[in-house]
């Protein structure tokens, strides 16, 4: 199941660095996206300190709403979805090699937002291991959701704008986690941020369960 | 809804439909009738005013009955959905669909009550810090999605399964949801359980309990309606599908009765002859 999932990571991350839609256009916006936060709060390098941590993952859940949208377009073209069944791989194999692509993809990006916010936010890491901890753990829980998510999703017209309605509803308790992981990371709030990080993981492995599980229901008629 | 509803088109369906209502709901619909009036009168008149809420206590004799139903209703959209993917029977995928839609009704009044409720009581609109709130907003937001995506013409299997899916990680949002935000702020506004501790007068509690069957009343009728008619539709949907296409057969035959000249049957015989 593993080499499948691998096979399966590995043909999603080759489209998209063949592609380069990620460099090119999703890592623009991710920073588009921060310089925004800093002209509506005013440019106040105080208040954007503070709302640092939720901001960044807001931009995260943005940013993941465009790649899962990204990878449910490529799936739903030349019919790919129906020639993965006819590979006759195990349908949660599947799942994890395509969540195990987005994460990646993902991750590549938090990178670049971390980069852009403690530039321009002026943020200071207090826990490095716990931010880089929190980011794994919820980009794990981001990535199951928005692959399941973007099954769904496949072979509709109204893929663009149904997508975030019914997938950042579902994001909020990873939102909220993690923002209070950042908070404590970036010394910003008086929270307990490893046990925060247990509750992302709490997530992460119920998405990543119910995705295993659903995906073969999705994937058979779809 | 009503009881001599227009007969329905003819279509191939065996079953022909004439309108959503049965004894059953003409039933129901004398309980609520009796009911509302009923519970109004409890609630406004005939129960005590509460010590510490006032009068606004009486708002609370829908509110709670209105979010318990909410619990309920998208309950049944999960249970639904798991049945339909377990049975493959259309019924429980109408009766999910049915559910959703009313729940999603219920859970906005239930929104819309307790606001109305925590301006008086709380001193503000919306309170960000209370778990039951924040999880009510998230739960509305979800089932306005699973909604959203129930109105997508297609496939009716796939989008059975697909929405099957989707309600059970809807419902699995309530705790998922209100057990995050009771850790994020880890402090509510609401009152535990009033009725469970035994703190209710036998008044109030006689009139909660009355809010709590006419509530679930006005539930079930809506229900039963709204299943009908999404029954129907889908019956339309299919059938109407099956007679267009008919339709435009018949159209083409028509056609190449035109060109050829005399009927297509005696041009296929004649050929047969040569």
């Amino acid at each position: 199941m593993l080499r499948d999932a691998l096979l399966v990571a590995a043909k999603d991350l080759r489209v998209e660095w063949r592609s380069r839609v990620l460099i090119n256009q999703v890592a623009p916006f991710t920073l588009l996206i921060v310089v925004l936060f800093g002209f509506a709060l005013d440019a106040d390098t105080a208040t954007l300190r503070d709302t640092a941590p939720g901001l960044f993952w807001v931009a995260v859940m943005l940013v993941a709403v465009l790649a899962v949208q990204r990878g449910a377009a490529i799936e739903a073209a030349d019919d790919t979805q129906q020639r993965m069944l006819l590979s006759d791989l195990d349908p949660a194999a599947v799942f994890l090699g395509k969540a195990a692509g987005l994460f990646v993809q993902l991750l590549v990006l938090e990178v670049m937002l971390t980069a852009a916010v403690v530039v321009l936010f002026d943020v200071s890491v207090g826990e490095p291991l716990l931010m880089v901890a929190s980011s794994v753990v919820a980009t794990i829980a981001i990535a199951s959701a928005g692959t399941l998510y973007g099954v769904l999703a496949v072979g509709l017209g109204v893929r663009e704008t149904l997508l975030p309605i019914l997938l950042l509803p579902v994001l909020a308790p990873v939102l909220i986690s993690a923002t209070r992981t950042f908070g404590d990371a970036f010394d910003r709030v008086d929270a307990d941020g490893w046990a925060w990080l247990g509750l992302l993981g709490t997530f992460a492995v119920i998405y990543v369960m119910i995705g295993m599980l659903a995906y073969g229901v999705l994937l058979e008629e779809s | 809804m009503s009881a001599t509803a227009a007969p329905a088109p003819e279509t191939d369906s065996p079953t022909i439909v004439t309108g959503t209502s049965s004894r059953g709901t003409r039933a129901l619909a004398f309980i609520i009738a009796v009911g509302v009036p009923t519970l109004l009168a409890f609630a406004f008149f005939i129960s005590p005013e509460d010590d510490v809420q006032r009068d606004a206590v009486r708002l609370l004799y829908i509110h709670v009955p209105i979010a318990i139903m909410t619990y309920v209703a998208f309950s049944l959209t999960a249970f639904g959905g798991i049945m339909f993917l377990y049975k493959g029977s259309r019924w429980w995928d109408t009766t999910a669909y049915a559910a959703g839609e009313i729940g999603v009704v219920l859970c906005g009044l239930t929104l819309i009550t307790g606001s109305i409720w925590g301006r008086p009581t709380w001193g503000t609109w919306w309170e960000w810090s209370d778990v039951r709130l924040v999880t009510s907003l998230m739960l509305f937001l979800v089932f306005v999605g699973y909604l959203a995506f129930r109105r997508i013409p297609g496939d009716p299997t796939v989008r059975a399964r697909r929405a099957a899916v989707l309600g059970l990680i809807g419902a699995m949002q309530i705790p998922i949801v209100r057990f995050s935000v009771e850790w994020w702020e880890n402090n509510t506004l609401h009152q535990s359980s009033s009725v469970l501790y035994g703190k209710l007068e036998n008044m109030t509690l006689f009139t909660w309990f009355l809010g709590q069957i006419v509530v679930g009343a006005i539930f079930l009728y809506l229900l039963i309606h709204r299943f009908r008619v999404a029954w129907m539709e889908e019956e339309i949907e299919t059938h109407g599908l099956v007679g267009a296409l008919e339709e435009r057969r018949a159209e083409a035959l028509v056609g190449v009765e035109q060109a050829v000249g005399g009927t297509v049957e005696g041009r296929i015989s004649a050929v047969k002859d040569v």
